[in-house]
Formats: structure tokens, C-alpha cells, sequence
């Protein structure tokens, strides 16, 4: 089943257009990565998905449902969760705080004991450090907490942006083992990274994004085996 | 063990209320200055309380406090001689909300040192439009305020004590609670959670004038004569901001302990070093900020911490020698 659509999508910044004709889709259950370099137009991309910015033209369909141009906190209750660059935590508050501010908007509220409940069942950690303050977390808890707090929305989409960013190699693979674990629960994940060689790894399909067009996609596989990518972006 | 956990848990609530019990029946056998002092500190306690209610908790640093309190002594000018006193009270406390609601709604989209800037412009701002309204346009400056007792304003000023603490209590353990110091924490993350953060911090700052105004208005009555000059007076501004760091604000009652050393210390400087005593004031002022930037409140914390280590230590050294004497 599809769960999102995105269709001819063009975005402009004032004058400038940064995003060409974009069509690509995630289907339930799915893990894809969309890789390209810096100014590529990703995060452009993620921001019109989840309504921060217009687009000129074209559309986004979430689970069947025309979602271009509603406002962010509707389109985070209908079930798409982003996280941003670098997580931003609540540095001064505790784990729990951080938590259950994920669950802020009305509807999750009620149901947050639950959704806490489980995401501890996935990283234990976080509970056993339930009131230790966010700041005091090391770089792979801040990751846990991060994905924790994204999950407290009760997403069926979640959005990551640059996963591995300003993390050490080691906690970029237990991070990607996080997302593989996560899916295996039934979240579907639409992941934007730099790290091209790591995120094929463990991603279902892939797009590229050059210049703000999609120049090329498939599933994992094909593209580690495709020339340009290979030449671009693995250095082989 | 439980016994003990339940005791503790009622120990804050008893000790209050014989707290206030006390308080309540002060007025009955003390020295008339004793309740002249109590009104100094329990009104610098709102205005610590009420500063670190907004302050305190979403980080932006208000030096409006004297606009507000200015509002409070203001309406009880106006209104002293038309309004019964709960109403001229309340209406103190309704103008500074209104005001401060807004100036929130202009300046709070300003972030740190700007937001304080302009807060304490704010102030001169009030001031001199004042000034000059009564000079030019009404002709008079100043005016005279209706007289009410020393122990009556003592007990409307313990009344509002206890209902901002209460108010900032409940605000503290609730979801709204939460998300203001989440505003503090990261406010750019806090809206992408979907806080509404510009109507919240708006709402705060007016709520936490209100009861700045309401101190104000009583207060007034204790004044015979208030004018512009001093009734804006940004000393009102920066004491509270004082207190409440020298306090501490981890903590519900951090603002309120740093309100009563400081009035206290307060009073003992003016009388007994007329001339020295701001500068006394100042340089208390640097060390706090210098050795205690959590406050007093912090100090005792960090005490306990050490005094806790230092039993653990004790208990383990005393737990090796037992283990390495029975082998």
C-alpha cells in the first residue's frame, strides 16, 4: 500500500527554483533513503512534505489523502513525525519531559503512559535514566531520545533528517540499526542522509537527488551497482 | 520506610500551613514595625514570584516589572476614592495584564537581551508620557492616596502570596508547565512539536503581571503621595530580578527565600548604613552571581549532594574493613 505520494512537486525560494518536477513515493513498511550532497534540495524537500513551506506546484498524498499546503501540526496529527537535524532535545529537561513533550498536541496527550510504555520496551536505556537531564546524555542516548520523542507522536510516517549527523562512525551504524528496528515494528521510514554508503546498507530503495531533481532511483541493490552512483557518491 | 515516605510527603504542607497560621495571627501581638516589614517582604515576594513565573521558566529576562507595579500604585490613585478596595485591587491587577499583554504581543517575537532591553524601556517609557501628561494636559502632578491600615494591606499582600504560589504550583506540574520550559529549553523545537509559543509566552507574561499589579494597587495605600518618578521607579524592576536569582529558581520557593533574606538585608542596610547601602547592596549582588549562580537554593543542593557523597564514602571504606576483617 502506498503511504506517501509525492508527484511533480516544484518549490521556489523567492525567485529560485530549488526543487524540479520531484516525484517519488514510500510504501508501508518501507525503509527509503533519499541521498545527495550538500544543497541538493533534501531538506527543501522534507519542509514541503510536512507543510512548512508552499509548493508552486504539484502534490503530496498521505495514505491516500491530498496533504499539500495543510499547516504542520495538522499533518503531525495525521500521523507524519519529523526529525530534524541533529535532534534537538530539551537540553535542561529530563528524559521523561522530553518524552512526553513529544506527545504534546491534544490527541496523543491522553494516550502518552502508553506510548512511553513502549518506547522504553525499545530503548531500555532512557528508562533507566527516566529523570536524568537531557544534556547529560551521551551521543547515542541523545539519538535514542531523539527517536523516542518522534515516536511519542504515534507516527505512521517518520521522517528523518540526516540521521548521522555529528555523530561518530560507530553510533551512525547503531543508529541505523535503531531505524532497522523500528521498522520491524511497523514504522515506515523516510530517511535523508549524506551518508550514502552506510544508509543503502540498510535502506529498501533509494532515490538521488542532484540539484533538485531526482536523477536516478531503485531499490537498494540496483543503485549500489549503478555507475554514476557508485562514482559519485561511494568513490569507487 | 513507607512511614517515613508518607511523612515526608506531608512534612512541606504542615510546615506551611503553621507557616501561614503563623503569619495570620502575626499582626495581633507584634510590634507595628514587624508588620511594616512583613508588607516590605511579602510584596517583594510577589514581585520575585511573579518575575520567575515568566522569567524564570522561558528565559526571557523581563526588567518590566516597574511598568506594571507602576500600573498597581497608578490605579489606586485613580480609583481609590470611587472603588471599594477588593475592586480597586483587582482592577490594578486587570490594567498591568492588559498592558502587559500587549507589550508581550509586540516584543516577545524579540529573543535574550533585546527582549530585556526593551522591557526596561518600557519602563522610562511609561514614566515620562506620564510626566509629561500631568504636567501639560491635567496641570497636576502627583496625587494623594486613600489611607488603609498597616495590618489590612499585610493580609491582602499574604492573600496574594499564597494564591501565586498556589497558582505557580499548579502551573509547574502541568502540561502547560511543561511546555514553557520547554520554550526555555529549546524554543525552535518546542514549536515543531506544535506549542503554540508566541500565545504562550504572551499569556505568561500578562499572568505573572497581574499579580505584580494587584501588589502594586495595595501597596499604594500604605504611600501618601505617588507621582510619576515614583511610582515608575526601575529599582522595582531590578530587585525582583535579583531576588529571584539570589533565591535560586530551580525551585518553587527559591524566589521566595531570596526575597525574604534580601528585603531583610534590605531594611538592616538602609537604616544602618544610609549611605552605603547600595553599594553593600551591589557588591552581595557580584558574589551571587560570581559563587552562586543556582541561587541559594542551588547552594543547599549542592551541600546536600556533598554531605551525601561524603556518607557514601564513609559507608563503604566502614563496609572493606568489615569484609577485609572477617576473611
Amino acid at each position: 500500500m502506498l503511504m506517501l505520494e509525492v508527484k511533480n512537486l516544484n518549490v521556489f525560494y523567492g525567485n529560485v527554483q530549488v526543487l524540479w518536477d520531484v516525484s517519488l513515493d514510500v510504501k508501508e513498511g518501507e525503509i527509503v533513503v533519499l541521498v545527495g550532497a550538500n544543497g541538493a534540495g533534501k531538506t527543501t524537500l522534507l519542509n514541503t512534505i510536512t507543510g512548512i513551506i508552499q509548493p508552486a506546484s504539484g502534490s503530496v498524498t498521505f495514505l491516500g489523502k491530498d496533504i499539500t499546503g495543510l499547516p504542520p501540526n495538522e499533518i503531525v496529527e495525521m500521523g507524519i513525525s519529523y526529525l530534524p537535524e541533529g535532534g534537538r532535545l530539551f537540553p535542561d529537561m529530563s528524559i521523561q519531559e522530553n518524552l512526553e513533550m513529544g506527545s504534546f498536541l491534544k490527541k496523543s496527550w491522553k494516550v502518552r503512559k502508553e506510548r512511553q510504555e513502549k518506547v522504553f520496551t525499545f530503548f531500555p536505556r532512557l528508562q533507566e535514566r527516566r529523570k536524568q537531564l537531557a544534556k547529560t546524555l551521551s551521543g547515542g542516548e541523545r539519538q535514542m531520545l531523539a527517536m523516542g520523542r518522534c515516536l511519542m507522536s504515534g507516527p505512521k510516517l517518520c521522517f528523518f533528517d540526516e540521521l548521522s549527523y555529528g555523530l561518530a562512525p560507530k553510533l551512525v551504524k547503531e543508529s541505523f540499526q535503531m531505524l532497522q528496528m523500528l521498522r520491524d515494528n511497523g514504522l515506515t521510514i523516510f530517511l535523508i542522509e549524506q551518508n550514502v554508503n552506510q544508509s543503502l546498507e540498510i535502506a529498501d530503495r533509494a532515490y538521488v537527488l542532484e540539484n533538485g531533481r531526482i536523477v536516478s532511483h531503485g531499490t537498494s541493490e540496483e543503485l549500489k551497482q549503478s555507475d554514476h552512483v557508485r562514482k559519485a557518491y561511494l568513490g569507487i | 520506610m513507607k512511614a517515613e515516605n508518607v511523612s515526608k510527603r506531608y512534612l512541606t504542607p504542615v510546615i506551611l500551613i503553621l507557616l501561614l497560621a503563623l503569619l495570620i495571627a502575626l499582626p495581633w501581638f507584634t510590634r507595628p514595625y514587624m508588620v511594616v516589614l512583613l508588607k516590605t517582604i511579602l510584596m517583594f515576594t510577589i514581585l520575585s514570584l511573579s518575575w520567575a513565573l515568566f522569567s524564570g521558566t522561558t528565559g526571557y529576562t523581563s526588567l518590566a516589572t516597574a511598568a506594571f507595579y507602576g500600573v498597581g500604585l497608578y490605579t489606586a490613585a485613580k480609583l481609590g476614592n470611587v472603588l471599594p478596595v477588593p475592586l480597586m485591587v483587582l482592577c490594578g491587577g486587570l490594567f498591568s495584564f492588559i498592558l502587559a499583554a500587549a507589550i508581550g504581543a509586540i516584543t516577545l517575537r524579540l529573543k535574550g537581551i533585546y527582549f530585556a532591553i526593551f522591557t526596561l524601556s518600557t519602563v522610562e517609557l511609561i514614566k515620562n508620557v506620564m510626566h509629561w501628561y500631568e504636567i501639560n494636559v491635567a496641570g497636576v502632578r502627583g496625587h494623594r492616596i486613600l489611607h488603609v491600615s498597616d495590618a489590612t494591606v499585610f493580609y491582602y499582600l499574604l492573600g496574594i502570596t499564597v494564591l501565586l504560589l498556589l497558582v505557580t504550583y499548579l502551573i509547574k506540574r502541568s502540561k502547560y508547565g511543561l511546555a514553557l520550559s520547554s520554550i526555555g529549553s529549546c524554543e525552535e523545537a518546542a514549536a515543531h512539536i506544535g506549542v503554540n509559543v508566541i500565545t504562550l509566552k504572551v499569556f505568561t507574561f500578562a499572568l505573572s503581571s497581574f499579580f505584580v499589579g494587584l501588589a502594586g494597587a495595595i501597596m499604594a495605600t500604605s504611600i501618601n503621595y505617588i507621582d510619576a518618578y515614583i511610582a515608575f521607579d526601575l529599582n522595582y524592576s531590578f530587585f525582583p530580578t535579583l531576588m529571584a536569582i539570589f533565591g535560586g529558581m530551580g525551585n518553587l520557593f527559591g524566589p521566595v527565600i531570596g526575597a525574604v533574606v534580601f528585603s531583610y538585608l534590605r531594611e538592616i542596610l538602609i537604616t544602618r548604613f544610609p549611605y552605603a547601602y547600595m553599594f553593600i547592596f551591589g557588591l552581595v549582588m557580584v558574589l551571587t552571581i560570581l559563587y552562586l549562580p543556582n541561587g541559594l537554593v542551588g547552594l543547599y543542593q549542592t551541600i546536600r549532594l556533598k554531605l551525601k557523597q561524603a556518607n557514601n564514602k564513609k559507608e563503604k571504606t566502614l563496609g572493606g574493613k568489615h569484609a577485609s576483617t572477617s576473611s
